[in-house]
């Protein structure tokens, strides 16, 4: 079962508003304070990385119920120039944006569960999940 | 859309604290005002409180790197206040070290460091 709604990211304004969407459903979710603030800060972090380098794309916060566990998955989506280099991304201090972003690796250590799709000159799919305990 | 952060000045010491949840614009501003302000007042150090602020992500940690460096330049010393559990937590699984930076508890003792530290 999931309930899902979504934020387009054009301006750094969406960056706002998709961070404040899923705080809201992270909080409905009942996750305590700290998790809001690692949720906040995943979707802060991916909502900034698709207006960095795709230009535009699409957040879209999903609750899940599965095995009589809750949880919050953030699905980050765009139609940009994809990834060229997964694992290098995925490296710790890796940047090409000269210090901003702190990085996928870090928004992986926020969340419990962390996919990413890409294909170059199509898009990335990255999709994240915290899990209520 | 774009507010300003109030920048107070008691005696030589700028007390900035951040009330509401940081956008992009407003960061940058804020870099802009509390540097024209220590250059207008000659103000020697600076507080800059956080006890409202519940998340903070890479952007506002650079901005608030940034402006600690900068500041430094001009000859003036800055103290973070009132991080959070759950902003200390977030940064540090992030990634991002706030390294040399002075920080404190509260705004009481944050000044009190300053002052200890101005006075050396």
């Amino acid at each position: 079962m999931s309930d899902q709604s979504s934020v387009e990211i054009l301006t750094e304004w969406d960056i706002v508003a998709a961070r404040q969407l899923g705080r809201n459903v992270a909080k409905e979710l009942g996750f305590g304070t700290v998790d809001q603030a690692r949720i906040t800060t995943a979707i802060s972090e991916l909502a900034r990385n698709i207006y960095l380098y795709a230009g535009q794309g699409r957040i879209e916060i999903q609750q899940l119920t599965e095995n009589g566990m809750k949880g919050i998955l953030i699905i980050a989506a765009d139609s940009g120039p994809g990834i060229p280099d997964v694992r290098k991304v995925m490296e710790d201090g890796f940047t090409t944006s000269g210090g901003l972003g702190a990085g996928l690796p870090g928004v992986k250590r926020l969340m419990d569960d962390f996919k990413i799709e890409t294909i170059q000159g199509e898009g990335t799919d990255i999709r994240a999940t915290k899990w209520l305990r | 859309m774009n507010v300003r952060i109030p920048i107070l000045k008691p005696k030589d010491t700028l007390i900035v604290s951040i009330q509401w949840e940081l956008d992009d614009q407003t960061a940058l501003q804020f870099q802009e005002d509390l540097l024209t302000k220590l250059h207008e007042t000659s103000a020697r150090g600076v507080v800059i409180d956080l006890t409202s602020i519940d998340f903070i992500d890479s952007f506002i940690a650079k901005v608030l790197g940034d402006v600690i460096s900068m500041s430094s330049l001009m000859g003036a010393r800055v103290v973070i206040t009132g991080i959070q559990p759950a902003v200390a937590i977030t940064l540090i699984e992030l990634g991002i070290r706030l390294e040399d930076v002075m920080t404190a508890l509260d705004l009481e003792n944050g000044l009190e460091k300053l002052q200890l530290e101005l006075e050396a």
